[in-house]
């Protein structure tokens, strides 16, 4: 049984009320973190290389320590649960389940950070969470958690917990400040940054659900033992949200040192594919990352197992890797159409693009249209370098990610799987009634000598 | 109070000194000419203005004297402010070019090509821009999003057809009114402007909506199709306005005035807010004193061949490129008209075939 930290006790009856989480050791990293001084906290995350959880994967203590501390000026932490990622669900399981290790962890984040009024930015479609993480707020401040002067410690928060309206933009750090702050929500240009003018101008962290529940080890144990878990600089564990065709889909804890193939295969875990299907293709971290062929997944381009981490997944760059994101694993078996696949992400980017700069808002929309003809039989041997100009349009010249997490997916599905377009737009007829199948994805890939 | 420093800044191979605290279009303005990146969405006017056309991305291929690394992603020129001896690539970057080619032909896809029959024609930043970095043809094959007309209010009509959502008219509002009671509705490319629920927009500076807008979506009910804007002459003309600086630029043919518009700078930015009494009730000449003719950009369409007061265009690409361009051909040799003894950049104005009579040269 692998090391579990975040879902120790998630099998546990009752534990996602107050009494049964704090018999099982809730709460011990605040009364810890209460003894420390603020600075200690954020030194001791640096320590443990905790990584954000949300996608990007950039150092949280990094962060932390990036907020700038003007006198005077209230800060403020918010919590990034606007999880709308296809394909990943992993913060969900975490606030149904454990709402107080999120709560525990946001309060000590808060006295770190020094935020006397924290916010839970929560996606509108996880309604029922919502009312879970208020009864969990009020148990915490009954129970002297949360209120004035916590603990006798004369540090003051309230944790607030307010509903997005269901969009995917929303997700985006600055589109998510201007969200909670009631106005549209479009992403700020940046600089300046949130870490000097965020929610209502003022100093803001924005830190991923699992981001803030993980502070909750890394207190318990210090930073340094937390660092050993892991490999390199993909510390601690991750959970993914493994879904598609495999045999058991749900939230996984992993301690980032397993391969890829343990992970699918595995009865632990994935539990490998039904009815004796073979692997086509993975997108190894939420369906914005690109997808990997079977053979480039599970091992790289140099002839290496591929493991479950961040280095590891993104080894060989765009071209022959991917990315961890946020862990939203899916599975595609060999009855799996790569191009309606990517076509229908690329409605989903199409829907979310929040329309206000002209390559992400005009791109995401003609790319979708032009897939569809693809997928529909009207598709022309043009269109696929085509969809590759405007991808590469879009890429890197928005304000906001969105416009590169909608060009990679199609990007990577046309770089590896270029012959599943052609052969859709070559048999028109025959593509509409069958699928590429596996084809020679799965083949092992020529490592040329001296790599 | 100490001095803002002073940063220098080299943008395609020219080098200006600004001060601290410049956005690189603006040092770019400073500079003039070709050198300048295109702005569809900034306005030097309106504060939250810029960033999301994308028209004016460039290239920073060196970030500061003390932090040489360039920066790897294009970056909007309009919202990103100069370091000491930043070195920017604008034209002289074939990334740039190719970026913002593809930016003129994503805002194209969606906008209607029937310029013929759009008023804003002849002084549409968007015909510009696309006369300048567009590509001759379309790859879009599909149907363009259409929108019925829509009155907002009784002087202004919205075409959401032909918007290309750069939020000018939204920060406009934003600033010179109390109540913004127009906004973005919806998302992405389905996203328009519009009220609540069909309201009306009265304010008495809501006029100036129109002359920020760079395309024919928002458009003056009181001129709409009353007269193509090159057979109009435009002079400057003022008047007592109890309301507002009461600086006007009138458009006129013959004695008959046919629109009221603010004046404009060399970047097609309003000068000076107008209110709605003296853009749209002020329609006589007797309202106004009329001071002259306005300045027009000599490669104006406005000027349309027999306009005087025409200025020259700000021509650099020598000192960009480091040497005096190579021409591709000597127009002298394959033409009769043009003789070499003649100087056509010395010529007051367009040229007419009056200045190439004998005794003119002689």
């Amino acid at each position: 049984m692998a090391l579990k930290l975040l879902l120790e006790h998630d099998k546990v009856e009752g534990i996602r009320y107050y009494d049964a989480y704090r018999k099982h050791g809730g709460y011990r990293s605040v009364e810890k973190a209460f003894k420390m001084t603020p600075d200690e906290i954020v030194e001791e995350v640096k320590k443990s290389g905790l990584r954000g959880r949300g996608g990007a994967g950039f150092p949280t203590g990094m962060k932390w320590s990036f907020l700038a501390k003007p006198e005077g000026v209230p800060r403020h932490l918010v919590c990034n649960a606007d999880e709308s990622e296809p394909g990943t669900f992993k913060d969900r399981y975490l606030m149904e389940f454990i709402p107080h290790l999120l709560i525990e962890g946001l309060i000590v984040s808060s006295f770190a950070l020094g935020s006397n009024m924290t916010y839970i930015y929560i996606r509108g479609e996880y309604a029922w969470i919502v009312d879970i993480l208020e009864q969990a707020i009020a148990e915490a401040r009954n129970n002297g958690w949360l209120g004035k002067n916590i603990l006798g410690t004369g540090f003051d928060c309230e944790i607030y917990v307010q509903r997005g309206a269901g969009a995917y933009i929303c997700g985006e750090e600055t589109a998510l400040i201007e969200s909670l702050e009631g106005k549209r929500g479009n992403p700020r240009i940046k600089p300046p940054f949130p870490a000097v003018q965020g929610l209502w101008m003022r100093p803001t962290v924005v830190n991923n659900v699992e981001t803030l529940a993980a502070v909750v080890p890394i207190i318990n144990m210090g930073g340094e033992e937390y660092a050993k878990i892991g490999v390199g600089r993909s510390t601690g564990t991750k959970l993914m949200s493994a879904c598609g065709n495999i045999n058991n889909p749900g939230v996984y804890e992993i301690d980032m040192t397993i391969s890829v193939e343990e992970f699918i295969f595995s009865d632990e875990y994935c539990g490998g594919i039904p009815k004796g299907k073979r692997l086509k293709a993975c997108i190894p971290g939420g369906s914005s990352v690109p997808i990997l062929p079977a053979n480039l997944l599970l091992k790289t381009a140099k002839g290496e197992t591929r493991y479950m981490n961040y280095e590891s997944l993104s080894d060989g760059g765009f071209a022959t890797g991917s990315m961890m994101g946020s862990g939203g694993f899916e599975v595609l078996d060999e009855d799996q159409c790569v191009v309606r696949h990517t076509m229908s992400l690329a409605r989903f980017y199409n829907h979310e693009s929040c329309g206000q700069c002209s390559p992400c808002r005009e791109g995401t929309g003609w790319m979708y249209k032009i897939l569809k003809n693809i997928e529909y039989g009207k598709g022309k041997m043009s269109d696929i370098d085509l969809l590759w100009d405007i991808q590469r349009k879009i890429e890197g010249n928005t304000i906001c990610p969105l416009g590169d997490a909608a060009a990679w997916p199609v990007a990577a599905a046309i770089r590896h799987f270029r012959d599943e377009f052609e052969w859709h737009v070559l048999n028109p007829d025959e593509s509409q009634t069958r699928n590429y199948g596996l084809a020679h994805y799965a083949d092992p890939v020529h490592v040329p000598a001296g790599a | 109070m100490s001095e803002t420093p002073k940063f220098k800044v080299t943008i395609d191979n020219i080098t200006i000194e600004v001060p601290a605290g410049t956005t690189i279009l603006n040092a770019a303005r400073m500079i003039g000419g070709d050198v300048t990146p295109p702005a569809m969405c900034y306005y030097s006017k309106l504060k939250e203005s810029g960033g999301k056309c994308r028209t004016c991305l460039v290239e920073v291929s060196k970030g500061s004297e003390k932090d040489p690394r360039p920066m790897p992603k294009l970056v909007a020129s309009c919202r990103t402010t100069v370091m000491d001896g930043m070195e920017v690539k604008n034209i002289t970057s074939e990334r740039v070019v190719d970026a913002r080619k593809g930016v003129v032909e994503m805002l194209l896809i969606n906008h209607p090509l029937d310029c013929p029959v759009c008023d804003q024609a002849g002084e549409c930043d968007l015909q510009d821009l696309s006369y300048e970095h567009g590509s001759e043809g379309t790859r879009y094959e599909f149907d363009r999003r259409t929108f019925e007309k829509e009155d907002i209010g009784p002087y202004i009509q919205l075409h959401m057809t032909r918007c290309i959502l750069c939020y000018r008219c939204v920060n406009t509002a934003k600033e010179l009114t109390n109540r913004r009671e127009h906004g973005i509705l919806e998302r992405g490319d389905h996203s328009e402007i519009s009220t609540l629920l069909g309201k009306a927009l009265d304010n008495e500076f809501i006029g100036n909506v129109i002359d920020v807008c760079p395309v024919g979506a928002l458009t003056d009910k009181t001129f709409r199709f009353k007269n193509r804007v090159w057979f109009t002459k435009p002079m400057d003309a003022h008047r007592d306005c109890p309301t507002c600086s009461g600086k006007v630029r009138l458009w006129m043919r013959g004695d008959e005035v046919y629109r009221v518009t603010a004046r404009k700078d060399q970047w097609n930015e309003v000068e000076e807010w107008i209110c709605n009494e003296c853009r749209f009730e002020k329609k006589e000449t007797k309202d106004w004193v009329i001071e002259g003719p306005s300045k027009v950009s000599r490669t104006s369409v406005i000027s349309q061949g027999h306009y005087v007061n025409t200025e020259k265009p700000h021509i650099l690409i020598d000192k960009v490129i480091g040497k005096q361009p190579k021409l591709l051909m000597d127009i002298h040799a394959i033409s009769e008209v043009n003789r070499p003894e003649i100087k056509l950049s010395e010529i007051e104005g367009p040229a007419h075939s009056d200045d190439f009579k004998d005794d003119v040269i002689k």
